[in-house]
């Protein structure tokens, strides 16, 4: 079955498309990006003008909870906010119940995911067994069962000789790892950014050097092994500096930086509520200098990606003491408002460089379809609403779980629908031209 | 911060107008000064042969302690008492969070039998905020983690003014454990509202991040801090901190920060000696100067009972809340 998106504005970087033009879809592929195209016989859907059709954005940074934690979040719950949150893809994190450090982990999330049918999922294997630092994991199992990556995220990996390890063993399959870049004796017992805020609310501080410091060793170890090493949730200004110097002398580094590190800072730990946990996540927010950093590298193209490490608690476990609640915060159905309030309508950045934070670049740095619009690849496709009013509201999210900082949230910008593999998985009812989508 | 009052004035305010004191950073000078007015007549109370007035008559108040304490716990009970309040208290030995009952579910069981005041003793920073969120009751924070402990700065400060008359324009200096220090934030607080020149004193390890944003002086040079100094309040140095490589021994420690008559030379001549306790002997303070003829520390845990009536009696008797929500 054919369908021609009509007359809207299309952003697709990889093929320096912007402009008002058709997309026509055949089944689960594109077939062709143009002006006036024929119908063809397809139907025809009228894309609204103030809309844009992009790539299908990819979050490489969620954590599922399945298997193990389903009274945070499933398979079938995250992908249902993935696709509201105009995500047609997910790369989800391997520290469930067990870790996923085997092919039958990793097969059942795929089988999960299948199930729910609506964002695509690339499950992410752990760096090592049981994420527990001493032997690798099965890598090449984890490959050939579907995962995209490696990480011991939650944690970074245990030791530089490990590190070194999986660089180069992974390096063998072309995928990357992704550190969760900290100096475990720097954190501590730490819960918040160190800083005058914490240190007004009593509260132990985790300093911006204790993630720099992973990050160089990562930077070091990705020059020794020449194996691609991402970043994950990038938040210290220090860290910024570590990955621009890394580029810099060719190493092959890249990072991400999560909307809460672009848009909070510590001070959000006193007001509006103090002692909020939902401003309480892993790496902390940061003080002012370090979010501008965020901002900057955004700006510059040190920044390849914007992730959400999506990390769905149950309001019981955060309703508790600061310092025993547990770190992470919902980011699914918030990024793509936050982005484009934040980055696009604020001037630092025009929404192709967004496309290529939240689509083109995540396919790349995975190895993963998406991140275009060529002719052949699957039908991928995220509509974006740039002038949206929306009013976050957490009560009404898909995820299982509604910690977020930002109920109540005003903010310009949203998704209008979400096409994965050329079905319509996700119609923003507040959009009312899209009723016949 | 930059508002200040002299003490000598009259408050311009005569009631509390809030539900909690959960810090002194909340507190506005006018409602700092009540209290420390009111805690003059509270103490006169405390020289009756009949030591009680029926002011909490009728009401329940629950001292809630999670965390092990003698000197606060009893004298928030003693001032309880005193004026006529039925008092239960719950220690973390008994209470039912060894059986993983979370701090909200036993705030909520707590509120089911509605007590007027619950005041809370916690380990984690921000306890009282979460307790506060949930309950009617009035919550007086009786120390949370390294946050707060208002009860402690009100009473510093009444023994201060005892002796001083005033607060505006003292040199206070503040020497010991900063990092960890609750007593800390709560007396910079107060003490820099009311007008005072805070000096704060440590080893850079154990020195609060960006301490310079809290109107103070910082300095490791015990000298620096104590020079012409009205008032030298020393902070305890808990004896596990050598574990965490803050400092190397505490024979070390104390020839670097300890308070010695030799250094106490270089302060006011009619400068007063200060410790919340439990003190450390030969540590953070020489026996000859907790002992000796300048030093307070016995009248703070005095002035605490009736700084505590004061506190208990005006959230009791506040005419309407207006905390922040």
């Amino acid at each position: 079955m054919k369908r021609l998106l009509k007359s809207g504005r299309v952003i697709d970087p990889v093929n320096a498309i912007d402009g008002v033009m058709d997309v026509l879809i055949d089944g689960e592929r594109i077939v062709q990006v143009g002006r006036d195209l024929p119908t063809d016989g397809a139907s025809v859907v009228e894309v609204p003008a103030n809309l844009v059709v992009c790539p299908g954005f990819i979050d490489m940074h969620v954590h599922l909870r399945e298997p193990g934690q389903e009274h945070k979040e499933t398979v079938a719950t995250g992908v249902a906010a993935a696709v509201a949150g105009g995500f047609t893809a997910v790369a989800c994190m391997p520290n469930t119940v067990p870790v996923n450090d085997s092919a039958t982990v990793t097969a059942l999330i795929l089988a999960k995911a299948a199930e729910a049918a609506l964002a695509r999922v690339y499950p992410i294997g752990a760096v090592s067994k049981a994420s527990k630092g001493e032997l690798l994991a099965d890598i090449a199992e984890l490959k050939h069962a579907g995962c995209v990556a490696i990480t011991d995220d939650g944690h970074p990996v245990a030791t530089a000789l490990l590190l070194r390890r999986a660089l180069e063993y992974a390096g063998m399959f072309d995928i990357p790892v992704i550190e969760h870049c900290e100096e475990p004796s720097l954190k501590g017992d730490g819960v918040a950014h160190e800083g005058f805020h914490a240190a007004a609310l009593g509260l132990r501080g985790i300093p911006g050097a204790c993630e720099a410091l992973g990050v160089e060793r990562g930077v070091l170890l990705s020059e020794l092994t020449g194996s691609a090493f991402h970043v994950a949730h990038m938040s210290a200004r220090a860290s910024m500096r570590a990955v621009a110097k890394g580029k810099t002398a060719g190493v092959r580094v890249t990072c991400e930086v999560a909307p809460h590190h672009f848009t909070l800072t510590d001070e959000a730990l006193r007001t509006p509520v103090p002692y909020d946990t939902n401003m309480k996540m892993n790496p902390p927010l940061r003080e002012a200098a370090d979010r501008d950093a965020m901002l900057a590298g955004i700006a510059d193209g040190t920044v390849d990606a914007i992730a959400t490490d999506h990390a769905p608690h149950h309001y019981d476990e955060k309703n508790a003491e600061f310092d025993r609640a547990p770190f992470g915060i919902v980011g699914l159905e918030t990024a793509v408002s936050l982005s484009l309030d934040r980055l696009v309508h604020s001037g630092l950045i025009r929404l192709p460089r967004l496309v290529e934070l939240m689509s083109v670049n995540p396919a790349r740095i995975l190895r993963v379809t998406g991140g275009s619009l060529s002719p052949g690849a699957p039908a991928d496709i995220t509509v974006i609403a740039p002038d949206l009013a929306v009013r976050v509201e957490a009560r009404a999210m898909r995820s299982r779980s509604k910690n977020t900082p930002f109920d109540g949230w005003e903010l310009r910008g949203g998704v209008a629908a979400t096409i994965v593999g050329g079905r319509t998985a996700f119609v923003n009812p507040s959009v009312a031209a899209l009723k016949e989508w | 911060m930059s508002v200040t009052r002299d003490v000598d004035a009259l408050p311009a305010i005569t009631s509390l107008r809030r539900k909690d004191l959960l810090g002194i950073a909340d507190l506005s000078p006018d409602e700092i000064a009540l209290v420390l007015d009111t805690a003059e007549a509270m103490k006169e109370i405390g020289s009756r042969p009949i030591k009680k007035v029926p002011a909490l008559r009728g009401k329940t108040v629950v001292n809630l302690f999670f965390e092990p304490s003698t000197r606060t716990r009893t004298s928030f009970e003693i001032a309880e008492k005193r004026l006529s309040a039925d008092t239960l208290n719950i220690a973390i030995a008994s209470s039912s969070v060894v059986k993983g009952e979370t701090l909200a579910d036993t705030a909520l069981n707590l509120e089911a039998m509605s007590p007027d005041m619950i005041v809370l003793r916690h380990s984690s920073s921000g306890a009282c905020h979460l307790l506060s969120r949930i309950c009617r009751s009035s919550i007086i924070n009786a120390g949370d983690g390294m946050h707060e402990h208002p009860t402690q700065a009100l009473l510093d400060a009444f023994t201060i003014r005892e002796h001083k008359k005033r607060l505006r324009g003292l040199k206070v200096a503040i020497v010991g454990d900063l990092l960890h220090s609750r007593v800390l934030r709560s007396n910079i607080h107060l003490l820099t509202k009311m007008g005072a020149d805070v000096w704060v004193c440590g080893p850079p390890t154990l020195m609060p991040a960006d301490i310079g944003r809290f109107g103070v002086q910082a300095t490791s040079v015990i000298e620096d801090a104590v020079r012409d100094a009205d008032v030298i309040m020393l902070l305890r140095i808990q004896l596990e901190r050598m574990e965490g490589a803050y400092f190397p021994s505490l024979r070390e420690y104390f020839t670097i920060f300890g308070m010695t008559e030799a250094r106490l030379k270089l302060a006011q001549p009619d400068a007063i000696i200060m410790h919340p306790g439990p003190m450390n002997r030969g540590v953070e303070i020489a026996s000859e100067v907790a002992d000796g003829p300048y030093s307070v520390i016995l009248e703070q845990v005095a002035n605490g009972v009736a700084v505590r009536m004061a506190v208990l009696h005006l959230l009791a008797s506040a005419p309407e809340h207006e905390e922040a929500a």
